[in-house]
């Protein structure tokens, strides 16, 4: 497993990087925490007395350790705005946003498999064109556009949907969903153009090959060589991309909590900095952050499982 | 016969000079905002607010904006009466200067490096794509909040945090580019008479990648853009005085009910530069892909 060891190595750098980065962070900022923690009016004794309380006199590695040590056992610090406990917070927040990104991406999904297997069935047909450049546009779109087209014109227009009311799932799934629906699709109808093009191409490529031509001469029908023969084989890649694209999904959620005031941790690190909520701040960064890096590395070993090419050739790097 | 030749000039004007046309007013209105004839873009009207396009204000009395007298609001006014034109025009400098120079930094340093990357092999190239991937590995927003939050948030924060986050994507298109053209003919008998590595680097291997790279760096720019738009929507970007299209954008979604052309308006703005940026890129692929 020399490729595992390789990727889990370079995971606990990335994780080691980032932390330090949060740490600095917050450490190097002019002034430090001491001074924001008690105001510009403070006396420089009562802002010392703070400093030394907090361990901020302390030299930098005892302090990055010190903090590590204390991020590692959920001590996050507390919010300066609401004396809430950050990570008390962020584990509140997270199913929101879990949620909201799993939806999005469910949604991405079945926008671009319907249109990637009509598109292969005629590559450079019409229905291929007004496909890929209807793509094309939607890619255009940035997510907070999408997000207030949506709410024009299904809020205010067509007065179909809620705008802002999130309904957690505990109080029944089709309220919830309801109130997902919006978020969910400001973001897919911008994602889902990138799974559409790799499963497309990927799809007109398997389509070439001869188990395709067996299948054709057996007397198959072509939505049948579609579904059972060629749709399988052309889903690796997607595959991939559905996972890396959980990363880049972040930064949409980010927008689109903002916008729908879902309570995600999007939301949250935006009204921390709002506020200049350090500590929110920091934790929020971490958290997002640990979880892109962890879904890249889940990503590259679930590649590996699947493709045993990639573990060779990718250990020979 | 016809028909086909009716078709491809069609393509060819959709494709390509169209966006190019419009990238181009864009970039125009943007340089000579301090001379075209729109009111500023801070002047309130508070009798016009939330006007529609082509809104005529006829002016009888002696006002304090006299000598915007006579005046036609071509795009409308947003919520304080300020006018639409003039804000976006004012809006692109941003946009643009994000757009353009952000994108530059990341095509030098990344371009470079990439260069060296594919030339050399070995160990450089081992530390120089971790170093990349671990930048990869952050997920960009983030990083740009932190540092507006650490470093305050203006364009001299933003553009260098923007050009950083660029570098790995353009190091890779130069890497695999380089990597193509270090085993050509024409490399390796620069090799053979003797020329040094920073001359082949510089004479044989930069203009063929130089070209790759331009093509590509159009597509950064729609990503700019884009990140721009997103960040001074949540009003993270520039501070609020000097009008930008994302802050524009958020400002009219206050008003999204009762006067939607004040969010829509600068939103297909945006649209249509990013749009202009990702097709003019596409189709400029294309073309450099067969050279």
């Amino acid at each position: 497993m020399k490729f595992l060891r390789r990727k889990l190595l370079h995971f606990f750098l990335t994780v080691l990087i980032v932390s330090a980065i949060t740490f600095a962070m917050i450490d190097l900022l002019p002034g430090d925490a001491a001074n924001v923690f008690t105001g510009p009016e403070a006396s420089v004794e009562t802002v010392a007395a703070i400093r030394h309380e907090m361990g901020l006199d302390a030299p930098v590695i005892v302090r990055y350790f010190r903090w590590t040590f204390r991020a590692v056992n959920g001590d996050l610090g507390v919010s300066m705005i609401t004396q809430e406990p950050v990570w008390d917070a962020l584990v509140a927040r997270l199913p929101v946003t879990l949620e909201l990104l799993l939806f999005a991406q469910l949604m991405a999904l079945s926008l671009a498999i319907p249109a990637a297997l009509i598109c292969a069935k005629k590559p450079g047909g019409t229905a291929d064109r007004i496909l890929t450049t209807m793509g094309f546009a939607s890619l255009s779109i940035p997510n907070f556009v999408m997000a207030i087209l949506l709410v024009f014109f299904f809020v205010l227009h067509l007065g179909w949907l809620p705008a802002t009311s999130f309904t957690p799932l505990s109080e029944g799934p089709a309220a919830n969903v309801r109130s997902l629906l919006l978020p969910g699709l400001s973001i897919a109808l911008v994602e889902w153009v990138i799974l559409f093009r790799v499963l497309r191409s990927d799809l007109v490529a398997t389509l070439g090959e001869d188990f395709i031509l067996v299948a054709r001469s057996k007397g198959l029908s072509s939505t049948q060589v579609l579904f059972r023969h060629a749709l399988r084989p052309s889903s690796l890649n997607l595959l991939t991309v559905a996972g890396l694209q959980m990363g880049h999904l972040i930064g949409g959620v980010l927008v689109v909590e903002t916008i729908f005031a879902l309570p995600g941790i999007g939301r949250l690190l935006v009204t921390a900095i709002y506020s200049r909520d350090i500590f929110m701040i920091q934790g929020c960064a971490l958290w997002i952050t640990l979880g892109y890096v962890s879904i890249n590395l889940l990503v590259d070993v679930l590649y590996a499982v699947l493709d045993p090419r990639i573990r060779l050739e990718r250990a020979n790097v | 016969m016809i028909p086909r030749l009716l078709t491809r000039l069609l393509t060819r004007l959709l494709s390509f000079w169209l966006p190019l046309t419009w990238l181009l007013l864009v970039t125009l209105c943007a340089v000579t905002a301090g001379w075209l004839p729109i009111p500023a873009p801070d002047l309130m009207d508070y009798d016009h607010q939330n006007a529609l396009p082509g809104t005529a204000v006829i002016l009888t009395e002696n006002t304090a904006v006299a000598e915007a007298r006579n005046k036609v609001y071509w795009l409308g006014t947003d919520s304080m009466g300020r006018d639409m034109l003039s804000r976006l025009i004012t809006g692109a400098r941003v946009s643009l200067a994000v757009g353009v120079t952000a994108p530059l930094i990341g095509l030098v340093i990344g371009g470079l490096l990439g260069m060296i990357a594919g030339y050399f092999r070995g160990w450089t190239e081992s530390i120089i794509v971790g170093c990349m991937d671990v930048i990869l590995a952050f997920p960009g927003l983030v990083l740009l909040l932190a540092v507006g939050f650490c470093f305050g948030t203006n364009l001299w924060t933003l553009i260098p945090s923007l050009g950083f986050l660029s570098v790995p994507s353009f190091c890779r298109v130069s890497r695999a580019a380089t990597l193509q053209l270090a085993g050509r003919e024409f490399v390796l008998a620069a090799k053979m008479i003797g020329n040094s590595n920073s001359g082949i680097l510089g004479r044989e291997i930069l203009p063929n990648v130089a070209i790759p790279l331009c093509v590509y760096g159009l597509i950064v720019m729609a990503l700019m853009v884009v990140v721009e738009g997103v960040l001074s929507f949540l009003g993270l970007s520039v501070p609020p005085p000097t009008p930008s299209w994302g802050g524009m954008i958020a400002g009219g979604r206050e008003v999204l009910s009762e006067a939607p052309h004040v969010c829509l308006i600068p939103a297909t703005v945006l649209f249509l530069t990013v749009l202009s940026l990702n097709v003019l890129g596409d189709t400029l692929r294309g073309w450099t892909r067969s050279l």
